[in-house]
């Protein structure tokens, strides 16, 4: 299993979906927000917390929502396509192996991403750690699990390769939006905002502001996270094909 | 055939996809050690035959064991014994020809030196090469590589040297009557009749779903009962009938000087025979034999 990781990771590398649009561009982003000077006032309605700092965790889930919506859909419609998972079955290997090998890879690259930005973010722009480390990590597994459970869904419906990265190129920015990366949350309608809350990175920037505040995330977007997780899982497994 | 000795049993196989019947009814019982050849036209039923051996399609109806295992029900004693290479596997374009043994060797609880297999495939100056970047005959002997890397018991080979050219193919041949040489059972689904006929102990012909026959290539020849061709030319002339009154022979010719004699298998011995005892001699003698080709147009064709 240990080779099969290795191997999955190095392709995900090689690929380059995952460390470019995943890591590098989201890491731009960062140091291009932490040099403009509005990002370092405070937001009252959002316990003292910089501009800046609500930013940090948008930018976590840029890069998980690019390596589980469009990186691993990418790469596991492709593997179907191509054959690889039926190839796969005659070992003892079996396909399921690959496809969890492809799971700890993205998550082994979404790791090296989140400890990456939030260095950046501390050491290069002085920017706060979030006061519960403990909350944070359960904020950032909750969203992780959802969207790579959204991602296999896109895995399993889509008939080819070509489609599965489309559609989720199609869901990420809307889900981006919700998240807030254009508009802060706070500032959108009534309305929108709801909508953010019920979306999947509205839900998963809530429980992270929460963690940011020294809390736990709440309920609310912990059961909304839970949902997507359980029931894209479900249906995943359900309707998943190997070739 | 002894059922106890068989390593692969295919009993009454059959199985559809929706309305198309592409494997009607098989059965097959191949015995250790051999090199079993499935031949047959496209479409036939040999790679679904074959599919079905290995677990990886679900028949409709029929038995079949690997070794005495369940191929879909006992996945692990089936996959590590039965090394498969497939027609439509393929691998992750990234993914390097060593990385690719290196991780299909992982699998294996006993493999075999993947570093070898690599050398001896001639692909070693493609060690670092990315999947991608392989010639379809590179990607063939690849294919070849993973099928034997994990020493299995069996190999089950489709369309082998597909791809290859001449040379190629001819050193394929040799990796694998050295691999069957330590005892690995070899099925091979081919349309190449030269490769059957070089490699193969034994042929089952499949046709639209069925075999035809299961015979070794000599008996698959001499089964199509195909006229034997002698052309000769005669020392003397002599009279006709000395050669039609022979069972064996079914028709002589004159061509220009020559003799030409059609008959049955025995033809040559026959007629050889009768010559040499009237003092004749067969100058510039050519035997034209059915080959397995022939064999297999003519069995097929009586179906």
């Amino acid at each position: 299993m240990s080779s099969l990781v290795i191997v999955e990771t190095r392709l995900s590398i090689r690929e380059k979906v995952g460390p470019i649009w995943g890591v590098a561009f989201p890491l731009i982003l960062l140091i291009i927000l932490g040099n403009v000077p509005f990002m370092r006032e405070t937001v009252e309605s959002a316990g003292g917390l910089t501009v800046f700092e609500i930013y940090v965790p948008i930018i976590i889930m840029f890069n998980v929502a690019m390596l589980a919506l469009i990186a691993l859909p990418n790469t596991l419609a492709g593997y179907r396509e191509n054959g690889v998972l039926r190839r796969l079955q005659t070992t003892p290997a079996g396909p399921a192996r690959v496809l969890a090998a492809q799971l700890v890879a993205n998550l082994a690259i979404a790791v090296v991403a989140v400890v990456l930005f939030l260095a950046v973010a501390w050491t290069v722009f002085g920017a706060r750690l979030p006061d519960n480390v403990a909350g944070f990590t359960a904020a950032w597994l909750l969203v992780t699990a959802a969207l790579l459970s959204i991602g296999l869904l896109i895995t399993a419906l889509a008939p080819g390769r070509g489609l599965a990265t489309s559609i989720g190129t199609v869901l990420y920015f809307p889900m981006m939006f919700l998240a807030g990366l254009w508009v802060p949350i706070s500032e959108m309608p009534p309305v929108l905002r709801e909508i953010s809350h019920a979306s999947p990175l509205g839900a998963g920037a809530r429980a992270f502001q929460d963690a940011y505040e020294g809390g736990f995330p709440g309920w609310q977007p912990v059961l909304i996270l839970l949902a997507y997780a359980v029931v894209c899982s479900a249906a995943s497994i359900r309707w998943f094909r190997w070739e | 055939m002894n059922r106890m000795s068989a390593v692969i049993e295919v009993r009454n196989l059959h199985k559809r996809y929706g309305d198309t019947v592409a494997v009607d009814d098989v059965s097959l019982s191949i015995e250790p050690g051999e090199i079993f050849g499935i031949l047959g036209p496209n479409g036939a039923g040999k790679t679904t035959t074959v599919e079905c051996v290995a677990g990886i399609r679900v028949p409709d109806r029929g038995e079949i064991e690997v070794l005495g295992h369940d191929p879909l029900r006992d996945r692990a004693e089936v996959t590590r014994a039965l090394g498969v290479q497939l027609q439509t596997g393929q691998l992750p374009d990234q993914l390097r020809v060593a990385e690719a043994l290196e991780l299909y060797s992982s699998f294996y609880p006993d493999p075999a030196d993947w570093r070898e297999l690599m050398e001896s495939l001639g692909l070693t100056p493609k060690a670092k090469a990315r999947y991608s970047k392989l010639s379809g005959g590179q990607k063939q002997r690849l294919s070849i590589a993973l099928a034997l890397v994990g020493n299995p018991r069996i190999a089950i080979l489709d369309e082998l040297t597909t791809g290859l050219d001449p040379q190629a193919r001819r050193d394929t041949w040799e990796l694998i009557e050295g691999v069957r040489a330590r005892g690995v059972t070899i099925v091979l689904v081919t349309h190449f009749m030269e490769e059957a006929e070089r490699l193969c102990d034994r042929i089952a012909l499949i046709d639209a779903g069925r075999v035809v026959t299961v015979d070794t290539p000599a008996g698959l020849t001499e089964r199509a009962g195909i006229d034997q061709r002698l052309r000769f030319r005669p020392s003397r002339p002599f009279d006709d009938a000395l050669l039609t009154v022979l069972s064996d022979v079914k028709r002589v010719e004159h061509r220009g000087g020559f003799v030409v004699v059609d008959g049955t298998a025995n033809v040559v011995a026959a007629v050889t025979a009768v010559l040499a005892r009237n003092d004749i001699t067969a100058e510039l003698l050519r035997v034209e034999q059915a080959s397995l080709e022939d064999a297999y147009v003519s069995l097929l064709r009586k179906q």
